[in-house]
């Protein structure tokens, strides 16, 4: 597999391939897209309202910004999975279909 | 504990010493190509390269650091962690897998693809001697402290200990001994972290009852300071909340920026992909690296709390002005002592030397795969240099680096370090980010304006730097800072994209055509693989 210039020109049209990489990119946009609101609304916070994170949770020690804190690493780490389950799941077997298909028509 | 910590932690660092140099023996006898000496031959799994990348980035700024910031100002020390690991998601989301698809051996391999292989791998690799710079200086600054509070050794003794053994580890071998040793020492880290989490929780039964403890025995600590009840009781109050850390908010949305996209441009991280076989190891290997982050940062959470009431009201652990004995990075190691005894101090100052050796090693083989493969190697050599002649310049390099990196440290001793670090994560966030990105996701992108957009991106990250307080007024001495905030990013790195963006659209070169014609490959190549078996060239 040299991906050579045929090759990876029928890749590119095979329709297949269009759709995993649309389907793909649009999953890694969103997920961005959560991860970076998700932070950015805690960076937020910290700068604009911090009396709201410091306020007490239930009457005792723990404040408002400690869940809030730990809820943005514990997303970081559950986007994380999901997309990898996502990946391994779906699109690497339509990439090895793919792949396999183009090499196939040049062999032919 | 006068001086140092006596045989337990002697024994331990030796034993230490002993088992990675066996490592680094086992690792020089299976390196005999440049693809073992850079990327472990390709042959890391996934899970392995997480604890690795895991490893690099739990540095002993993580450790020692973040549970001495937690110590200090409470929730403050949060805010960095958080910081440091959202950067993650957007690696794998965005550049994981195309990197490990598009790259041999640095990350200027995948930026400069279809490009003109000069003027990008010779910015690439400036930038990366840049990051390297900063990160180096401040780690070597770091362990030089700490193996003079531990050992009793007089500083400068210390930092030329840690130059001379990460230079034998990286020198023999390469980056398959640097990945093994940091492994062992991120296993080993998080063990004793763990160790140290469970026994605070133990004693105290939850987290609340933890927290209730640091925030009495903060006010306790005020009002014995002469405050008024109240004040103290507000005093106390304050670590469960953001402090004085972040002044102002174009300061913290700036810090946001440099720390969650430096991860996305820090050269040594970036390496780690090349060491894995295929783009499912890279995927893999970023959720490992993301879970055993955010793990070891909700440990050192606990850790840090744990020591304001262990550590902070144990006048064992203070020095008669109430300050912490040997420094504020010492809390950690202290509530290794108060938790663990003797043997424990011993394991745990052992794990955070090693930390701090394997994390320079890391770096140095960054810095030293710069000169050798994309200075030497494609830019000099124009790609003909023969294996056996790039591997010595690479040595040579690692020589050069590391007594460069012993004589910074020696000078910067009396500095503060944070800024830094700081600095190297926006400068990667600048410099290389905004190239790696345009690179890789957009058409029309070009060798002039990647270039042009890193140079800018670069600069301005280091010379708002040098005009910030941190340098302008606490190095330098003036008055005033001419750029009154405590990160450049918010700054630099849009500069960075939006010159790429305006230079590569107004580029009507002959290149440019060339670079826009050869997108397809790269986006074929990026999203299948195809082409891109792991030790073969390109």
């Amino acid at each position: 597999m040299n991906g050579d210039n045929t090759t990876l020109e029928r890749l590119a049209d095979d329709p297949r391939y269009r759709r995993l990489v649309r389907r793909r990119g649009r999953l890694g946009m969103v997920l961005t897209g959560i991860m970076l609101i998700a932070y950015f609304g805690f960076i937020l916070l910290v700068a604009f309202d911090r009396p709201f994170l410091a306020q007490s949770l239930a009457g005792g020690a723990t404040s408002v910004g400690i869940p809030i804190g730990l809820g943005v690493i514990m997303l970081a780490i559950g986007l994380t999975g999901f997309y990898v389950h996502r990946a391994n799941r779906e699109f690497d077997a339509e990439v090895a279909a793919i792949v396999a298909a183009a090499e196939g028509g040049v062999r032919q | 504990m006068s001086g140092g910590t006596g045989w337990p932690a002697l024994a331990m660092f030796a034993a230490f010493v002993l088992l990675t140099l066996g490592i680094t023996r086992w690792a020089a006898r299976r390196t005999r190509t440049a693809d073992d000496f850079y990327a472990a031959g390709g042959g890391i799994t996934g899970f392995q390269n997480g604890l690795a990348i895991a490893g690099d980035f739990m540095s002993a700024a993580s450790f020692l650091g973040i549970s001495a910031q937690i110590f200090a100002d409470g929730y403050d020390g949060l805010i960095y962690s958080i910081g440091f690991l959202v950067g993650w998601p957007i690696v794998l989301f965005l550049m994981a897998e195309r990197l490990r698809n598009l790259g041999r051996y640095t990350f200027a391999d995948v930026a400069s693809f279809r490009f003109a292989q000069t003027p990008v791998r010779m910015l690439a690799a400036l930038s990366t001697l840049m990051v390297v710079l900063f990160y180096l200086i401040a780690q070597m600054v770091g362990a030089g402290q700490l193996i003079r509070l531990l050992f009793g050794l007089p500083y400068p003794y210390a930092v030329a200990i840690v130059g001379v053994m990460m230079t034998l580890y990286v020198l023999f071998g390469g980056m398959l001994a640097t990945t093994w040793v940091q492994i062992v020492k991120a296993v080993l880290l998080l063990g004793a972290a763990s160790f140290m989490a469970a026994a605070v929780l133990w004693q105290f039964g939850s987290p609340e009852a933890l927290f209730a403890s640091a925030v009495e025995a903060k006010t306790n600590s005020a009002i014995a300071g002469g405050a008024a009840p109240a004040a103290a009781a507000d005093t106390g109050r304050a670590i469960m909340g953001p402090g004085g850390f972040i002044k102002d908010p174009v300061s913290a949305i700036s810090l946001g920026l440099a720390l969650m996209f430096g991860t996305a441009g820090l050269p040594h991280i970036l390496m780690r992909f090349f060491t894995v076989p295929d783009a499912k190891a890279a995927r893999t290997s970023v959720l490992w690296a993301t879970g055993w982050i955010g793990y070891f940062y909700l440990l050192t959470f606990i850790i840090g709390f744990g020591a304001i009431v262990l550590v902070g009201t144990d006048p064992g652990y203070l020095d008669p002005a109430g300050a912490l004995r040997g420094g504020g990075n010492m809390a950690a190691v202290h509530l290794a002592h108060a938790v663990g005894g003797d043997l424990f101090l011993g394991f745990v100052s052992a794990v955070a030397f090693a930390t701090i050796l394997a994390v320079v090693a890391g770096l140095t083989l960054s810095g030293a795969s710069a000169v050798s493969h994309d200075l030497y190697a494609s830019v000099f050599r124009r790609g003909r240099a023969d294996q056996a002649a790039e591997l010595r310049v690479s040595r040579i390099t690692v020589l050069v680096l590391a007594l460069v990196a012993i004589v910074l440290g020696v000078l910067f001793e009396t500095q503060n370090v944070a800024f830094m670090v700081s600095l190297a994560f926006a400068i990667a966030a600048s410099a290389n980010f905004p190239v790696l990105l345009l690179s890789i996701l957009w058409r029309g992108c070009t060798t002039r304006g990647v270039v042009a957009g890193g140079a800018v991106g670069l600069t301005l990250a280091l010379g708002l730097t040098v005009l910030s307080p941190a340098i302008w007024v606490a190095v330098l001495g003036h008055a005033e800072a001419v750029f009154p905030y405590g990160s450049p990013a918010i700054f630099s790195m849009p500069a960075a994209f939006v010159t790429i963006w305006i230079v590569s659209l107004l580029d009507r070169s002959g290149r440019a055509a060339v670079d826009r014609g050869g997108y397809l490959a790269q986006r074929v190549r990026s999203e299948t693989g195809i082409g891109a078996s792991g030790a073969s060239g390109h």
